[in-house]
């Protein structure tokens, strides 16, 4: 008898969250020093800026098994590099268009500003995500199996 | 026409305006045309244009800027779009091409006569909106607009919009055709499973040639993130449909607002994937959402995606309108 029975047990997602080192990351810091609770599913992953994220990142992300991917930066206008998440903004709205175009489930993409100050914004974010993501189910449709160990 | 355009080029190239001109000639057989230099006069008599010159040159011009001297090179109404985006930029050396525009009434599509019936095709000639198809079972006609290009269907017109001459037969007057997102609205309308298995049925199809990403007048990248550096060859191999569908997204979205909708990645694909769908679907985004914009049409305004204003549409736009 198997001891580990992955049928068994309940959905577990996977969310990569990319977060802009000034706001975000600090917006999450302020999460965990205020112990407001999130999943520990969410994989965060700092980034310098909202733009830095490369489309190839979030299919990458994708691709290596996440179920859902979110990308967090500034408010727009409060940008520590003045302009970069409104060059995300666009760059996400045209990549989750196409996502959508092709097939994928729309719910597994999301952009949201979380400033530093936000702590309980970011875990109800993550919180609301994640149950979006698992009502969702698995990712199937965007996986490219062998990037994944047995 | 052809006549026309060769002894032009043979003036051109005798009193010394250019040292070499780009154009077409017959490729592996009468009904392929492959683009070619000729750097003399005796060369030009391999010059052709007809109806299958569909290649854009303009790709080519990033290397003959790089050489001495200046180029005359042969654009269509739709390659002039793909010109000025190379301009912008700063591929292409305006100073060191001279381009004469061509007129264009659609190009043909050979598989296309071929699936409408002609078998043992041995000469195929023009006639206004008739296509004359001479086989070894006999003649046969047909209409032009069956069997141009799927681009051509989406013609944007007549219009040069980088010139230094006009060749005779250029009609700058020529509209548009309707309907350019007429598949894309299609696509659309569906429902996700559908367009999912949609494209996986497409993009399974796909053999990484990288025929799509080598012409694309846009993709003029020197380095490729697709190229594999360990080994110093592009990645070909292929496992899963799931890659493919990340290689298209990737190649789609790195031409994302500076894709002029030349269509050539629809042309040359082996496999017929209707990869222009794709870029359409960018193009349909960006008109609605950052305002209509047709790349290629100038050489100075901003791309939609090295842009922005404060009053942009969220992303969860996508999620919204369903």
């Amino acid at each position: 008898m198997p001891i580990d029975n992955n049928e068994n047990k309940e959905f577990k997602p996977v969310i990569v969250a990319f977060c802009c080192n000034w706001c975000s990351y600090a917006g999450a810091d302020l999460a965990g020093s205020s112990r407001l609770s999130y999943p520990a599913d969410v994989k965060i992953i700092r980034v310098p800026c909202s733009c830095r994220v490369n489309p190839l990142f979030i299919l990458r992300a994708f691709q290596k098994g996440a179920d859902g991917v979110i990308l967090c930066g500034c408010h727009p206008g409060d940008c520590h590099y003045s302009t970069g998440n409104y060059y995300a903004r666009r760059r996400m709205t045209l990549l989750f268009s196409m996502l959508d175009y092709m097939g994928v489930e729309n719910g597994r993409t999301r952009v949201e500003w979380v400033s530093a100050a936000e702590g309980v914004k970011f875990s109800q974010t993550m919180n609301e995500f994640i149950e979006q993501v698992r009502s969702l189910g698995k990712n199937v449709r965007l996986e490219d199996l062998r990037c994944k160990k047995n | 026409m052809q006549e026309k355009l060769v002894s032009r080029a043979k003036e051109l190239l005798s009193d010394g305006t250019v040292v070499r001109v780009l154009g077409w000639r017959k490729g592996d057989t009468d009904f392929s045309a492959e683009p070619a230099f000729f750097e003399s006069a005796e060369s030009l008599d391999e010059f052709t244009y007809d109806g299958f010159c569909g290649a854009n040159l303009s790709k080519y011009m990033i290397k003959a800027s790089k050489e001495e001297g200046k180029t005359l090179v042969f654009l269509k109404p739709c390659d002039t779009y793909s010109f000025n985006q190379l301009i912008k930029e700063h591929r292409v050396d305006r100073e060191k091409t001279y381009i004469v525009g061509v007129g264009c009434d659609g190009k043909l599509d050979i598989e296309k006569i071929r699936e409408a019936g002609c078998k043992g095709i041995t000469a195929v000639t023009e006639d206004g909106d008739t296509i004359k198809v001479a086989t070894v079972y006999g003649d046969k006609e047909l209409k032009r607009e069956d069997v141009i290009l799927e681009r051509c269907k989406a013609c944007k017109g007549g219009k040069h919009v980088a010139y230094d001459e006009l060749a005779e037969g250029c009609d700058e007057e020529k509209p548009a055709k309707e309907g350019r997102f007429e598949l894309v609205e299609k696509l659309e309308a569906m429902a996700p499973e559908e367009r999912f298995a949609f494209w996986q049925n497409e993009l399974s199809r796909c053999i990484r040639c990288n025929a799509c990403r080598n012409v694309c007048p846009a993709c003029s990248c020197i380095k490729c993130v697709f190229d594999n550096d360990r080994y110093d060859t592009a990645q070909k191999a292929n496992t899963t449909t799931f890659e493919e569908q990340m290689f298209h997204i990737i190649r789609a979205f790195h031409v994302a607002g500076r894709c002029t909708d030349c269509g050539e990645c629809s042309r040359v694909c082996p496999q017929h994937i209707p990869l222009h769908l794709l870029n359409r679907k960018f193009i349909k985004d960006i008109d609605e959402f950052y305002g209509e914009y047709q790349a290629g049409e100038d050489t100075d305004s901003r791309a939609p995606l090295t842009n922005f204003t404060q009053e942009d549409v969220e992303p969860s736009i996508v999620k919204e309108r369903g």
